[in-house]
């Protein structure tokens, strides 16, 4: 069924009583062209793209859960492409064009709202920093703006600009970035792709992977045994137990990242702001929630659960930024578990394994990647070679000492 | 969450500071092939359940200790000091 606004009128007359569900419950079949290991916003996104965009539609998806409940359930929805890197910046571009496009590709109402994306300055030296990452982002295509004090002051006049510590100096703002109803986007994914033939297998988890000849044929499942002539995995928080099945071992650390979100509130603030002394981020649910992180709690976890001096590090980040915010009840707070890679930046390749394809090592930052990941693993899989924008995603890069390091943090996962 | 520190007893997980894996073996940095560096430097096992991870005492007696823990549940087993094992294993 395609959703329109005669969809909805003829079903408002009906009493909405003839919406079907969005995509349907298969039975896995014995055997498929591809096999996409992980039910979540890449894997998804992948298996759209692979049906859209290469005509590759005898697909699978296999989920151990239920669709979406990984992180692409759980992050804090802001989409942007502010990145300063070559091997990164048009990369995110493609992504936020995708986003720019998403709901009419998909017939789906996503909630892209491109609210704006401002990073806070609060010294000299970063707002060097920051007019230089600006101006690679003007040069490479996208949108930056570098605002002073005075134009931040105008934006957000409840911020402690004159804080004696961290100052607001001004800050970098991306006009196109903001944010997307990211359940929405699992739910929009899955039913473009559905509608073009794919199965979405739900409860259904990989338990090891089925070699011959060094190569991978098919899957062991929850759900029995599923030949396959690819098999491609993105399941980034559990990347090294899948790529383990395989024989693999991976750069990257799993480590938890929380996110909280406050009471329902009037609206207070229109776009995303992030603190540039600290590591915390803010915006507005439509709900009227304040959506809110900071940094991961720091050594391995697949727990999906946090422990509290992040919580409190978090709010005192919020203190200094906001003070007014002193009197928000925090409503919920929730954790994921992310593949930390070791220079901060995913991999989208192919493996030694031939007919096994990797996307992981996201960091805290897969969701905004969610379209051009799939676009781009979908390009790797049907076509075999990676698509131009993420040439430099290799799964070598480490041997070879080409890291995308943004952070210039070193192969040490918990401080990216 | 708790580590039992065997100087300073049970602290508060905020006075240690976490670096990684413990049981990584750097090679020989003049003889290792790049191969071998490479997979020191970069590869992890990133198991799901037990793990051995160095932890430093830097709000307490600043030492090194080896903490295995369960990734799962970040309920911790052993708490040993890092020199300890070190000397165990010269000797």
């Amino acid at each position: 069924m395609r959703y329109s606004i005669f969809s909805l009128l003829s079903q408002a007359l009906q009493g909405h009583k003839g919406w079907t569900p969005a995509w349907r419950d298969p039975a896995p079949k014995p055997e498929y062209d591809v096999i996409i290991i992980g039910g979540g916003g890449h894997g998804l996104a992948t298996a759209h793209y692979l049906a859209s965009r290469h005509g590759i539609s005898n697909v699978a998806v296999l989920e151990k859960g239920y669709l979406g409940s990984g992180n692409v359930g759980r992050n804090t929805t802001i989409i942007r492409s502010n990145y300063l890197l070559p091997g990164n910046t048009p990369f995110y571009e493609l992504s936020m064009k995708l986003w720019e496009g998403l709901e009419q590709d998909l017939n789906y109402n996503a909630m892209v709202s491109q609210r704006g994306v401002l990073n806070l300055y609060h010294s000299d030296a970063q707002r060097d920093a920051f007019a230089r990452r600006g101006n690679a982002m003007r040069l490479a295509g996208v949108d930056a703006e570098l605002l002073g004090t005075d134009q931040v002051r105008a934006m957000l006049p409840y911020l402690d600009f004159d804080n004696a510590r961290f100052p607001i100096h001004g800050g970098l703002l991306q006009r196109r970035g903001g944010s997307a109803r990211h359940d929405a986007v699992a739910w929009g994914f899955a039913r473009a792709a559905d509608s073009r033939g794919v199965d979405m297998i739900q409860n259904c988890e990989v338990t090891g992977i089925t070699m011959a000849g060094g190569r991978a044929v098919g899957v062991e499942t929850s759900r029995g045994p599923i030949r396959a002539k690819k098999i491609a995995m993105a399941v980034a928080g559990n990347s090294s137990r899948v790529a383990a099945m395989a024989g693999m071992r991976l750069p990257i650390e799993t480590h938890v990242l929380q996110a909280f979100v406050s009471e329902g509130l009037k609206p207070l603030i229109d776009g995303v702001v992030t603190f540039g002394a600290g590591h915390f981020y803010i915006s507005q649910s439509d709900k009227g929630g304040l959506v809110f992180g900071g940094d991961i709690d720091g050594y391995n976890s697949y727990a999906q659960r946090g422990n509290l001096p992040v919580i409190e590090d978090v709010m005192e980040s919020a203190m200094a930024l906001w003070p007014g915010l002193g009197r928000v009840r925090m409503l919920r707070h929730w954790g994921g578990v992310m593949d930390m890679s070791m220079d901060g930046s995913p991999i989208i390749d192919t493996t030694p394994v031939e007919g096994f394809y990797l996307n992981a090592g996201w960091c805290y930052g897969g969701f905004k990647a969610t379209p051009a990941s799939g676009f781009c693993f979908a390009h790797l899989i049907a076509t075999g070679q990676p698509h131009k924008v993420a040439t430099a995603y290799r799964l070598d890069r480490f041997a070879t000492g080409r890291v995308i390091d943004e952070k210039g943090a070193g192969a040490q996962p918990n401080l990216h | 969450m708790r580590i039992t520190c065997p100087h300073c007893g049970a602290r508060d997980a905020q006075e240690f500071s976490y670096l990684g894996a413990a049981d990584l073996q750097r090679p020989e940095g003049m003889a290792a092939s790049e191969a071998a560096m490479a997979d020191y430097v970069y590869q992890r096992d990133n198991p799901a359940g037990v793990h051995r991870e160095l932890w430093y005492h830097g709000a307490g007696c600043h030492a090194w200790l080896v903490v295995t823990r369960d990734t799962r549940s970040h309920a911790i087993t052993a708490v040993e000091v890092a020199k300890a094992r070190k000397a165990g294993a010269a000797a």
